[in-house]
């Protein structure tokens, strides 16, 4: 799809939000999401709205392969055993084509286990986990979001143009933040030798005892902090850290801090000068971007997230992998997305063929306050394609198909 | 007579509180021997140290002829000790059969067994038990249902399952009315006779004790005060003082609140 | 040393909320016997009234108001659910109103997220007191030193409470003894609604205060009961004194470890607390429990026997249309039988111990999860085959409750049930936190079924063999001298002893058989699902086969299988809604109502009436 179809269909989708939907026939392409909707229902919400965006669109537009497309919305509360038992009802009862989904990292990796041991197509949506493409990569599962490695690996490249050289690390003591704080040293440590970790903190995710750990940060008097804490644990951290002045002076680094999920509950106690990934969607000035923004808040009264755009872009990479592969078949549709390459609202990416990663980027900005509202400032969009490790490491963290 | 009890200087202090102290008796096969004193007086104390529950502070027991000390309930059971409580004890889940029947499956060793079905392993034999307590015609009763009176033949069925040699009866009456009284002793005493068992008990209820005990002890403040026949005991000018401060033992009044 | 001093305080801070917390759960079961799981509830409920109240009361007196009628609010809500939904259970058996807590929770949960949304809310700053002052160089925030000051204040009118008025002397007398404090005329159900009152009072006002420390969020309950059944037990059950102390070892402590242990500060709390039972077993200020309270009051049990012919046939037919299910159902159908099958031999392992022993385990998923586990450490690290890998399981799993029984058989009743919560929740801070081995919350993916078993109707004769096996060898054991033994125990253990009965090993012996029937639950798990996560020991699995042994009925044999299947379908019908939770909450509640003997024991119950079962002459 070129960038003018996608315009037209970005009007279409316009004109339908007025004009209502009409009732789809019976037989659509049926895609199986599964998401933690109630669990998560602030991070899932949005992304649902994204996928509900994108759908209307192009089915206004025709729909995929003469067919309409139709997404399967199921809650899986969270846990990845409840996730696998959807995964086959919706493959072996209600004909779903392929699945996608997930937030929390443990259930996609969960449901891309049962994709290869079934030979089902997953393409998962939103975890991060560097995983489920790597260590744990298998053929039948995909990912869009940009990995935990790729956003640690663009704040590691900010933070070696500063003078910083003694770094604290605060991550959620979980995979997740493993994953982050080990890609954001190794990646640093390549670019500056000479950076010495001075601290690590592991709080607890979700049990951050934040006076503690901001007085544990202060002691080790570091010149910059990389932060994994998100959520309630963030709004904790930024908290005590405030008051107590841990960040005066210092640069901190903030994984997804940027990104409107973490960054607007903190209202105007959003932390300022942080260095951050995230979502500036306020901002966006290119053409596709711009547009997407402006559809969301005309159909939603709304503004999007990240999540948003995510699943904006899931329902994209399907609807292009389908009509790549001319077949709702698995190996097809496996065959296409494999080198996958499509525009969307930030730009073209592809799905690596070497490890199925898609090459979406992040926006990497600086924090600051504004009408008592954190954004992000001076910001640039980073393709993700430049922030991978090279293919003879990729190939040799892949497990043999 | 073959001496099945014996206790040698037996004692149990708690912290400064001497509870029982130096206490020394025998018991013979088939006797039927009373252990009476006033509340406090060291019964309770004196049988949980038979039973093993208590380890004595000093003194020794023999029970035919073997030291009974640091042995536990369980092992001090399996010498041929059966005891019933104050205060029934059954498996209120169980028929009455299969309470007996529990204790018959204890005694062959065969508790962790997994293989056969536990209601019908020795029915026959809890069947002869119950019958000998009287309660046959109860046997497949659910136990929480039973009357209090039938509750304590039950434990008494009980306690003769492994087919003891003595046979410790804690307050066996109490709570009772006193014709099961009367009657619940009169099959004790029946047992003694027929099977040789000993019985040492404690008892409140006066008439009980001398109607059929062979032999009495009294105990006060820890201390064994007299021991002898029912007659002798009767007329102990130092028993008399302790229950009365000297009037007789035969006070329908004390009995009463006693009960 | 100022900044030894700045972590005593911060964790002397931190005690505050947690205290309050665990003196309303300590006040409660103090009096009423109650173990109220839903006491998070209201913590959390504090939190989400008192950031609206701050919302509309402004300023310094608006704050502080704010914070005081967000407890009475809620501990006004408390007493709407001790009204609605435990009067009626009181009578039930002991324990069983934690199912119905646990349906509160559901419902509390949904309740919050229709009323406040999904985004958490970040609690506003205390007027006047954002800054912070210096101690020793040190900062320390203004309003961590008012916490200071607040805290031990509400303890001491607590304390002043409970032993200088007539209220508290009733709630002292009630605390010894329920019955006397009726009989003295004192009317018994508005004194535990009272007690109610002020626990949950308690529990709001910790919500509210933490506001500016953090804020509101929908995970906020579960997350703090834990570590306030910790702070309970340590203490000791129904101590107030045990609790402050108790709150402020384990924040203390917590402080510490964030510096000097970053990576294991969720192990130190449980370490902690078993440490602690084992020197004392009865916490630091609590009293030995009582006999009998153990999940057998009430009307006894019946006599069990083994099924007659009928009951056989019937049985037998069920299998049959299950063994061929494969010829009429969807391949779904099968996987979510296969879950079921697995659920309910989860969930009868626990019967065993909890029904036939009154054994109250709030940790059986160690053993789910640990035989879970078992098996996916060994295919993961050493290619262990499927067959072997199920084998091993079980025995890992009972191998477990081997060590664990041996330490929490030690004490009964409530105190038993808070140990083996305790090591099963040390279990999953170990599995969660030690990444290098168990991959954390990643967990171990990739554990599939043999070639031959790995069809979907493969693995569901599979599991169908091993589960309903399992389930009759269970209910065989009930039958037979083992079972019996362990009935004995539990009815009169000074019986059983004096007849020769090892009521400890007996116990012990069944406590390990349920961890292995468990662990043999889990390794079917694991090898069904294809990958094992740490939720799968959460406290949250044990809770799950809690309520079904409950639900089902305690009292009866088939109890656990009955109430796995009836929970696993209910949910799985019940899930596809939005608002599932909510309604699977009031569903618990209500069946806790009607049907306080459980499924099977409330149906057996209508059966005789109306003449369609024989009624036993003896139950009357």
């Amino acid at each position: 799809m070129n960038r003018k179809t996608f315009l037209k269909g970005l009007a279409g989708a316009a004109a339908l939000a007025v004009a209502g939907l009409p009732a789809f026939a019976q037989d659509t392409i049926k895609i199986g999401e599964i998401n933690h909707y109630k669990r998560m229902a602030a991070f899932a919400e949005p992304y649902k709205m994204g996928i509900e965006l994108a759908l209307e669109e192009v089915n206004a537009a025709g729909g995929v392969l003469g067919k309409p497309l139709e997404f399967i919305f199921r809650d899986d509360q969270g846990e990845p055993g409840e996730a696998i038992k959807i995964a086959e009802e919706l493959m072996t009862r209600d004909g779903a084509v392929m699945l996608t989904g997930t937030i929390l990292s443990n259930v996609g990796l969960a449901i891309s286990s049962l994709a290869a041991e079934k030979k089902y197509l997953y393409l998962a949506s939103e975890p991060l986990a560097d995983s489920i493409v790597w260590a744990s990569g298998n053929d039948y599962t995909f990912r869009l979001r940009t990995s935990t490695y790729m956003q640690a690996a663009m704040l590691a490249e900010a933070a070696a143009k500063s003078d910083a050289v003694r770094y604290a690390t605060i991550a959620p003591n979980y995979a997740y933040g493993k994953e982050a704080v080990e890609a954001f040293k190794k990646v640093l440590t390549t670019l500056k030798p000479d950076v010495e970790f001075v601290t690590e903190q592991w709080p607890a995710l979700f049990k951050i005892d934040a006076g503690a750990e901001v007085q544990a940060l202060e002691r080790s008097k570091p010149d910059a902090i990389f932060n994994v804490t998100f959520g309630t644990d963030l709004a904790k951290f930024v908290r005590e850290g405030t008051t107590r002045g841990v960040f005066d002076g210092r640069t901190v680094y903030g994984m997804l801090t940027g990104e409107p999920e973490y960054l607007d509950p903190l209202a105007d106690e959003a932390p300022e000068g942080w260095i951050v990934t995230g979502y500036p969607w306020y901002d966006v000035t290119d053409d596709a971007n711009k547009a997407f923004v402006d559809a969301y808040q005309a159909r939603f009264n709304d503004y999007p997230r990240i999540g948003s755009l995510v699943g904006y872009m899931t329902v994209l990479s399907i609807q292009a992998a389908l009509e790549k592969a001319g077949s709702t078949e698995t190996e097809a549709l496996k065959a296409a997305f494999k080198g996958l390459e499509l525009d969307t609202p930030v730009g073209p990416i592809t799905y690596r063929a070497i490890d199925h990663q898609a090459t979406m980027g992040a926006f990497v900005g600086t924090t600051a306050l504004k009408d008592g509202k954190g954004v992000m400032v001076d910001w640039t969009y980073k393709d993700g394609a430049d922030y991978l490790p090279t293919d003879e490491e990729v190939a040799k963290m892949r497990p043999a198909n | 007579m073959t001496i099945v009890l014996e206790t040698k200087g037996l004692s149990k202090s708690f912290g400064a509180i001497k509870a029982v102290l130096d206490v020394s008796f025998v018991l013979h096969k088939a006797e039927l021997l009373a252990m009476i004193g006033p509340n406090g007086a060291g019964k309770s104390t004196c049988f949980n140290m038979l039973m093993g529950q208590l380890k004595p502070s000093a003194g020794t027991v023999w029970l035919n002829g073997q030291n009974l000390a640091g042995l536990g309930p369980r092992q001090i059971w399996r010498m041929g000790v059966g005891r019933t409580f104050q205060i029934t004890g059954t498996y209120a889940s169980m028929t009455v059969a299969e309470n007996v029947q529990m204790a018959l499956i204890s005694h062959h060793g065969r508790v962790f067994s997994i293989l056969p079905y536990a209601h019908r392993l020795y029915r026959d034999r809890a069947l002869d038990l119950l019958a000998l307590v009287g309660m046959a015609d109860q046997a497949d009763r659910h136990c929480a249902v039973l009357a209090y009176g039938d509750l304590k033949r039950l434990e008494l069925a009980i306690a003769l399952a492994h087919e003891p040699s003595l046979l410790l009866m804690d307050e066996p009456t109490a709570g009772m009315a006193p014709r099961e009284r009367i009657a619940l002793m009169q099959l004790t005493a029946d047992i003694v006779r027929d099977r040789g068992v000993s019985v040492l008990f404690t008892e409140h209820d006066m008439d009980v004790v001398f109607a059929h005990a062979h032999r009495v002890m009294v105990l006060n403040r820890g201390q064994l005060i007299a021991d002898g026949t029912v007659e002798q005991i009767r007329t102990d000018p130092r028993v008399q003082e302790v229950y009365l401060g000297g009037g007789t033992l035969f006070n329908p009044a004390e009995e009463s609140a006693d009960a | 040393m100022g900044f030894f001093i700045a972590q005593l305080l911060t964790g002397l801070a931190n005690a505050g909320a947690l205290f309050m917390v665990a003196s309303g759960l300590s006040l409660i079961f103090g009096v009423t016997r109650i173990v109220n799981f839903a006491h998070g509830s209201f913590y959390m409920l504090g939190a989400y009234v008192g950031y609206s109240l701050m919302q509309v009361l402004p300023g310094m007196v608006g704050f502080w108001t704010s914070i005081l009628l967000a407890g009475v609010i809620v501990g006004l809500i408390g007493v709407i659910v001790e009204i609605c939904v435990l009067r009626p259970v009181y009578r039930a058996p002991e324990l069983f109103q934690l199912v119905a807590t646990f349906g509160v929770i559901l419902v509390i949960q949904d309740l919050t997220l229709m009323i406040w949304g999904a985004e958490d809310k970040l609690g506003p700053r205390a007027p006047g007191l954002a800054g912070v002052v210096r101690i020793m160089g040190e900062p320390i925030p203004k309003y961590d030193l008012a916490l200071l000051a607040i805290t031990p204040f509400v303890a001491l009118a607590l304390w002043y409470l409970i032993t200088r008025t007539r209220v508290g002397v009733l709630v002292r007398a009630a605390t010894q003894d329920r019955e006397m404090v009726g009989a003295l005329g004192v009317n018994q159900s508005w004194l535990f609604t009272g007690v109610f009152f002020l626990g949950c009072a308690l529990a709001g006002l910790g919500g509210a205060l933490q506001l500016p420390k953090g804020g509101a969020d929908l995970l906020m309950d579960f997350n703090i009961l834990t570590a306030v059944f910790v702070v309970v037990v340590i203490g000791g059950m129904g101590s107030l004194p045990g609790a402050y102390l108790a709150a402020v070892l384990i924040s203390v402590l917590g402080v510490f470890g964030v510096t000097y242990m970053p990576q294991s500060t969720l192990v130190l709390m449980f370490v902690i607390m078993v440490l602690v039972l084992m020197v004392r077993p009865y916490g630091l200020f609590g009293r030995p429990e009582v006999a009998g309270e153990h999940g057998q009051v009430g009307e006894p049990e019946r006599p069990i026997k083994p099924a007659g012919a009928q009951v056989r046939m019937i049985v037998a037919a069920g299998l049959a249309l299950l063994g061929l299910m494969p010829l009429y159902g969807s391949s779904f159908a099968l996987v979510l039988t296969t879950d079921i099958l697995i659920f309910c031999l989860f969930a009868a392992s626990l019967h065993f111990i909890l029904g036939l022993g009154g054994l109250v385990s709030f940790g059986h998923a160690a053993f789910f999860g640990g035989g879970a586990y078992v098996a996916a450490l060994l295919v993961t690290y050493a290619d262990t085959p499927m067959e072997l890998a199920m084998l091993l399981a079980p025995l890992g799993a009972g191998m477990a409750a081997i060590i664990i029984g041996w330490v929490c058989l030690r004490l009964t009743g409530v105190y038993f049930a808070m140990l083996t919560l305790a090591f099963s929740q040390l279990l999953w801070s170990l599995v969660f936190q030690w990444g290098e081995v168990t991959r954390g919350d990643d967990g171990l993916v990739n554990i599939w079924p043999s070639s031959w078993a790995s069809g979907t109707t493969v693995y569901f004769y599979l599991s169908l063999v091993i589960c309903v096996g399992g389930i009759l060898f269970l209910r065989h054991a009930a039958h037979a001298p083992f079972g019996y033994a362990l009935r004995a125990a539990r009815d009169s253990a000074r019986q059983a002893e004096a007849t020769g009965i090892n009521t400890k090993r007996v116990q012990w012996a069944a406590f390990a058989l349920a961890g292995a029937m468990a662990g043999l639950a889990g390794g079917l798990f694991v090898f069904s699902k294809g990958s094992v996560f740490p939720n799968e020991l959460e406290i949250a699995r044990s809770f799950d086969a809690l309520i079904v042994v409950f639900l089902g009925g305690v009292k009866t044999l088939a109890g656990g299988v009955v109430g796995g299947v009836a929970l696993e379908g209910v949910k799985d019908v019940l899930t596809r809604f939005e608002y599932w939770r909510l309604a699977l909450g009031v569903l618990i509640i209500v069946v806790v109502i009607l049907a306080p003997d459980g499924l099977v024991g409330t149906a057996r119950k209508l059966a005789e009436r109306t003449g369609l079962l024989r009624t036993p002459e003896d139950s009357k």
